[in-house]
């Protein structure tokens, strides 16, 4: 149990850092070469001004058309990507490892804050989930790997409430806790997980395309 | 659920889409989408296939989607989902079946009208997917026959409509005339070198539309105009070449068409009032030709007729009676933002206007655009019963007591004619130029 707890709590994190960090360098100057190479007009009509416009009016809660015809799904992804970006940085327990480790620390989130946020992303996965099973437009896109990605992305959530609030099995639970977490770290730039890093070019794009080109809104 | 594509028999309409296939095996299926998807597509294509989520978000976006009870195979993912999205996931091999089908969805269920950019969080181009589906199809021989024969008339005489030169020169005449019945100093000035601006107009216009190119004389006459057309093939601005996906011959079409603005050392191209010739001529035909912006600048007759309001060169002797109401078209207000512009002709040129919902930006496509129109009638039950949400949308328009229709583009001039018609909703639908030429001051 202890080798494997070394494992997951050391090599095994700078693995997904690493897998992380120099993915994400990968795909984006990948993409930026493939840009040049294929679709240099994307540079030629690139906005600063009209794509930071689009990527923050649709950061916005409620300001864009779409966003206002579905209130229920805009707070729960609203809600639910604050919470799966924020409680990995600002929950005690990783502050401490790093604060051991490095002695370096910064303010995290109080316990009983940390908790409703981590039961609000389970929350969130299961409600993504019926939404897949039971709206037709969804259903007709959905693939397997949507349920995948949604499993990974639970997982580490599920385990890391087990582990906290120290359920039957719960030093199996922190390092599955661990192990999914870099999981899902490592898979963002290598699955559809990389709408997160790729979300300001395309909307940024579509921003420079209807604000300096078309003069028009895109929202 | 449905599987695309998967042993199910289609229906298909389209005697090309048919015939065409005939020719087709799976190898050169596989060889052509290959070709296409490796040589002609990059980052775009691969960062919208990557990122889209499949959240559905983009369906009612979609009068398709909406039209059809909210059947998902029409929502925009769900069209992607059954071209694009096959395409990739088999490398091509889709075989004959599928493409055929493919072919229809791309070509006649997708106006290309972009307001599902506007529901997706991504900004993803699905308009943009559908066309490169298109030009898959197109190289491919299974383009629908009717949109294809004037892809065809474009290559051979430069305009849509198989328009000769003789004719072009002897319409414009004959319109000349016509109005000079009416008013004896009206010219329609052929060749004029220098002149301020160049008139350009569709083929369809001297094809089965004269009178708009009669009233466009006597308007510009009234505002004192220097103005002019060419007689040489380039002065077709319309383009569907653009919509078949023969992009090849998009450029050669829009190249005369500059070129012959720039022959006549006009100052700037003034179009009629049509949608996707200005998309071809503003957006994509100058892309092509490697022009960041159009080479020579161009306005399209909402900027025109709005600036010559404002400058008080149009006189209106009395304003329009019968309640008004505006459709805003895709190409030139989410294309390029006159929406606000046709509103102050509407102000200035009617007593009463009534706004549709919803409008400007967000308003429903006509589903003509996008060359399906073009595509003939095997297809106007498509478009006209795939678009129920815009009949609803002027049915209630009417109940607030429009009459009239201004759909300031000749595409959706005809599709809303049709939904008009199908629908027995009993509205008039006019041009800006009809308005403004049965108003306006005219000369002695």
């Amino acid at each position: 149990m202890h080798t494997i707890y070394n494992f997951v709590s050391g090599p095994l994190v700078w693995a997904s850092f690493i897998i992380f960090i120099g993915g994400t360098i990968y795909k984006l100057f990948n993409m930026g070469f493939l840009v040049k190479k294929k679709d240099v007009a994307v540079y030629a009509y690139a906005s600063p001004y009209f794509g930071f416009r689009s990527i923050f009016r649709w950061l916005v809660p409620f300001s864009t058309l779409n966003m206002r015809k579905r209130p229920l799904l805009t707070v729960v992804s609203f809600v639910f990507h604050i919470c799966v970006l924020a409680l990995p940085i600002f929950v005690l327990g990783h502050i401490s490892l790093i604060n051991e480790s490095w002695n370096i620390r910064w303010p995290h989130l109080p316990d009983p804050v940390s908790d409703a946020m981590t039961i609000i992303v389970i929350a969130s996965c299961i409600f993504f989930v019926v939404r897949r099973k039971v709206m037709p437009e969804v259903k007709f896109l959905t693939e397997t790997s949507d349920y995948l990605i949604l499993a990974m992305v639970a997982a580490p959530f599920i385990t890391g409430t087990w582990a906290y609030n120290q359920f039957a099995g719960y030093k199996i639970a922190t390092i599955l806790h661990m192990l999914s977490g870099e999981i899902l770290l490592a898979a963002i730039p290598f699955t559809r997980l990389s709408h997160m890093i790729f979300y300001p070019f395309t909307r940024g794009y579509m921003g420079s395309e209807f604000g300096a080109v078309r003069h028009v809104r895109d929202w | 659920m449905r599987e695309p594509g998967a042993d199910v028999k289609y229906n298909i309409k389209d005697d090309d889409i048919i015939k065409g296939a005939s020719f087709l095996t799976d190898d050169k299926i596989a060889n052509v989408i290959n070709e296409v998807i490796k040589n002609e597509t990059g980052a775009k294509l691969r960062a919208y296939v990557d990122t889209c989520v499949h959240c559905g978000l983009c369906s009612e976006a979609c009068h398709f989607y909406l039209s059809h009870d909210n059947d998902p195979a029409y929502s925009p993912a769900g069209k992607v989902k059954q071209t694009m999205g096959e395409m990739l996931k088999k490398n091509g091999n889709v075989g004959v079946e599928a493409i055929q089908r493919m072919s229809e969805i791309a070509s006649t269920e997708c106006n290309v009208c972009k307001r599902c950019s506007m529901f997706c969080p991504f900004g993803i181009d699905i308009a943009y997917i559908m066309l490169v589906v298109r030009r898959i199809c197109n190289k491919l021989g299974i383009s629908p026959k009717y949109i294809q024969d004037t892809e065809n008339s474009h290559a051979a005489t430069m305009n849509q409509m198989w328009v000769k030169e003789d004719e072009w020169v002897d319409t414009l005449q004959w319109q000349e005339e016509e109005a000079q019945g009416e008013i004896p100093t009206v010219r329609i000035p052929l060749e004029k070198e220098g002149a301020e601006i160049m008139y350009s107009v569709i083929g369809p216009e001297p094809k089965f539309r004269a009178q708009l190119i009669y009233q466009a004389a006597v308007i510009h006459k009234a505002a004192g105009v220097d103005w002019t057309m060419p007689a040489t093939p380039g002065w077709d601005n319309s383009d569907m070449a653009m919509y078949t996906g023969n992009n090849e011959i998009m450029g050669r079409v829009k190249k005369a068409h500059y070129e012959a603005a720039m022959r006549l050392k006009v100052k700037k191209i003034v179009m009629g009032e049509c949608g996707h010739a200005f998309r071809s001529v503003y957006d994509m035909g100058n892309r092509w030709l490697g022009w960041k912006m159009p080479p020579i600048p161009m306005i399209h007759a909402i900027e025109f007729y709005a600036d010559l309001i404002r400058d008080g060169k149009l006189k209106i002797k009395k304003k329009y009676e019968p309640p008004v109401t505006l459709h805003d078209p895709c190409n030139v207000v989410r294309g390029r933002g006159l929406h606000e512009k046709a509103r102050y002709i509407v102000s200035q040129t009617c007593e009463n206007f009534i706004e549709m919902t919803p409008n400007r930006e967000h308003n429903y496509c006509c589903s003509a655009g996008g060359g399906v129109i073009n595509c003939g009638p095997p297809y106007t039950k498509t478009r006209v019963e795939g678009n129920k949400v815009k009949a609803e949308q002027l049915f209630r328009t009417k109940t607030k007591g429009a009459k009239t229709i201004i759909a300031p583009c000749h595409n959706c001039h005809g599709g809303i004619e049709d939904i008009v018609e199908y629908n027995g909703l009993h509205m008039d639908i006019k041009f800006f130029g009809d308005i403004l030429y049965e108003i306006i001051e005219k000369p002695e």
